[in-house]
């Protein structure tokens, strides 16, 4: 069974979250046995970087719309017919999720969303996601012959192969017109820091902080760290960091290898978007905070004093 | 205007999740259910707010069964003007979007509005199927949307940043944080709701594509372990040689 991916572009390059999906597929087409193909819009630099992580082709419709849904899912759609592939795998993320809804709808595929795991294909095809906003996972069956396989950033991870590089061919589909028009982009952050889903750091801090002054001693560590920043959900109601930082069940879930919390208590609504990382720290003056429930580390004491102590002490980790 | 608004119900956020019947099904014993946030705090409410300033009517729609009438009403009551109920159990994404595009296909709304996500099945899809089943742009992660004449203007989540885009005619959107600001029903509200229509309509035929086999819950955490705070060198120290995360 030969799998396709929607691989999103940078200047390019397949994003991060663009490469995990293409090791997974790799691996899921090693044992299900089939190649990897991947589908790609836009201007594209060589191949992207996909060969690495086990592509051998990729069909790139450079002329499509990126910002259209609608566009991106007729050309995934293209490239499935004209490579027989029967299993098609993204990102779970922004442009992922939008794209996999509407390619599934058109090839009449089943989809599982938010994938972690490997598909297993015993009894039946069956991919385990998480639930509940990460408070529990189920083993999804996908009964369509066409399946649809969104995955999780950071569930997997990135692992190359030396199949070198993929053959680069253009993508002959009518696309349609385009029914939006972008007016502009803003970027987050000018510093193209990576974004926080697909992070393998994160520093996070709450209501503990006092006010958004104090933050400049969070963004330090996260510096020292090369870690991404994120907030628990009254810091960013109140506004003192942006919305798009706050984690948890009502905002974006993340697994990085490391979380740090700095002065958040340890909300069942917090915890449900951070318990899938690999290694949780915590940081909170009250030796009762619910969060050293969760947590591998935990230091009890007044961020103030601790955070600049440990950005010294990652600094000279650094230095080596 | 006229605007569809679909709404999930989803456990409330503090519930303990617990399986029965060998982890097959999703213990609903002593569970509490409200409006899934996305759908009430940021799709309807910016629905309503649009209604209310360029006229027009609010209709939501949700996907269930007669259990969860009461959580319809409670979204009635932020401001709604009507609610259909499609009478099926929500098991597959693919099935609820199915059920949605074959209600609003002949109904000319001029927006479709949905949560990003519901916090029981965390898929984010439903919106992008409803939008190919009605060959509708879509727009995904909405931060913020405004009507200039027939156009919309919104802006979204995208990779590393936000985009401004604009749509002419009907479209379908999901909303993230930051659409509305979240509303508390009052009591004229309330009592409205009570008399405000609730139609109740048979599913159209359809196939589940997928089916959920069983449910886990993650491990346990072993024991956390303390740190002197004069001392975080030590925690770079485990970081690196012991959970080799750095
Ligand atoms: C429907 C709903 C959805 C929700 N969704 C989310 C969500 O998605 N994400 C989320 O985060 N929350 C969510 N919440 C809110 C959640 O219940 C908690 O209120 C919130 O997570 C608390 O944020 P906090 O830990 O920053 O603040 P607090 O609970 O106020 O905790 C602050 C912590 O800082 C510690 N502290 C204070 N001073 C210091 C110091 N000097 N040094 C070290 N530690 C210090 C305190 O001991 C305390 O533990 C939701 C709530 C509801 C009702």
């Amino acid at each position: 069974m030969s799998i396709l991916i929607f691989a999103e572009l940078k200047e390019g390059k397949a994003t991060k979250a663009a490469l995990e999906a293409a090791s997974y597929a790799s691996k899921a087409a090693a044992d299900l046995g089939g190649e990897v193909i991947a589908v790609t819009a836009g201007h594209i630099e060589g191949d992207a970087g996909l060969g690495a992580y086990g592509v051998t082709r990729v069909f790139n419709a450079s002329d499509a719309n990126t910002s259209d849904s609608g566009q991106l899912s007729k050309a995934v759609v293209a490239a499935a017919q004209e490579s027989g592939a029967s299993i098609i795998v993204m990102a779970h993320d922004h442009a992922g999720k939008l794209v996999a809804s509407r390619v599934s709808v058109k090839l009449n595929a089943g989809i599982v969303a938010g994938a972690i795991a490997l598909p297993t294909n015993t009894e039946g095809f069956i991919v385990k996601k998480s639930v509940f906003s990460g408070k529990a996972m189920a083993h999804v069956e996908i009964k369509t012959a066409h399946k649809v396989i969104t995955i999780t950033p950071n569930s997997f991870g990135l692992h190359t192969n030396d199949k070198g590089t993929a053959e680069v061919t253009a993508l002959s589909a009518d696309l349609g017109q385009s029914k939006v028009t972008v007016r502009e982009f803003k970027p987050t952050s000018t510093d193209g820091s990576i974004p926080l889903p697909e992070a393998d750091l994160v520093i996070s801090a709450g209501r503990g902080m006092k006010g958004p002054e104090n933050w400049g001693m969070i963004e330090e560590l996260a510096s020292e760290f090369g870690a991404a920043t994120a907030c628990s959900r009254p810091v960013s109601d109140i506004g003192w960091r942006p919305h798009h930082e706050h984690v948890g069940q009502t905002g974006i879930a993340i697994r990085p290898n490391l979380y740090i919390a700095i002065g958040i208590s340890g909300a069942i609504q917090h915890l449900a978007g951070v318990n899938g990382s690999k290694v949780i720290v915590v940081v909170n003056k009250d030796p009762e905070a619910p969060f050293f429930k969760a947590a591998d580390y935990g230091i009890v004491g007044d961020a103030f004093d601790v955070v600049p102590k440990l950005t010294e002490a990652v600094k000279r980790f650094n230095a080596g | 205007m006229n605007i569809l608004v679909c709404i999930s119900k989803a456990p409330d956020t503090t519930s303990k999740i617990a399986f029965t019947d060998q982890n097959t099904r999703f213990d609903t014993n002593g569970i509490q259910f409200i409006v899934n946030p996305y759908d009430e705090w940021y799709a309807l409410v910016r629905g309503i707010e649009l209604k209310e300033q360029n006229g027009g009517s609010v209709t939501i729609i949700a996907v269930d069964e007669a259990d969860s009438d009461p959580v319809i009403r409670k979204a009635i009551a932020i401001g709604a003007d009507k609610a259909v109920r499609i009478d099926a159990r929500p098991t597959d994404p693919s099935f609820v979007a199915q059920q949605i595009a074959a209600y609003a296909a002949d109904k000319n709304f001029d927006m479709i509005l949905c949560g990003k996500e519901t916090i029981n099945y965390n898929g984010g899809v439903v919106g992008g199927m409803i939008a190919e089943h009605l060959d509708l742009p879509y727009i995904s992660l909405a931060t913020n949307l405004d009507m200039e004449g027939s156009k919309a203007v919104i802006t979204r989540e995208v990779k590393g940043g936000s985009e401004v885009l604009e749509v002419d005619g009907p479209f379908v959107l999901s909303a993230s944080k930051g659409l509305a600001e979240q509303r508390i029903p009052n009591m004229r509200g309330i009592m409205a709701a009570r008399t405000k229509p609730l139609d109740v309509v048979s599913a159209a035929e359809a196939a589940d594509a997928t089916t959920v086999r069983s449910y886990e819950l993650p491990p346990e955490k072993g024991d956390c372990k303390m740190v002197d705070p004069e001392h975080p060198e030590e925690l770079v120290r485990l970081l690196h040689e012991e959970a080799k995360v750095i």
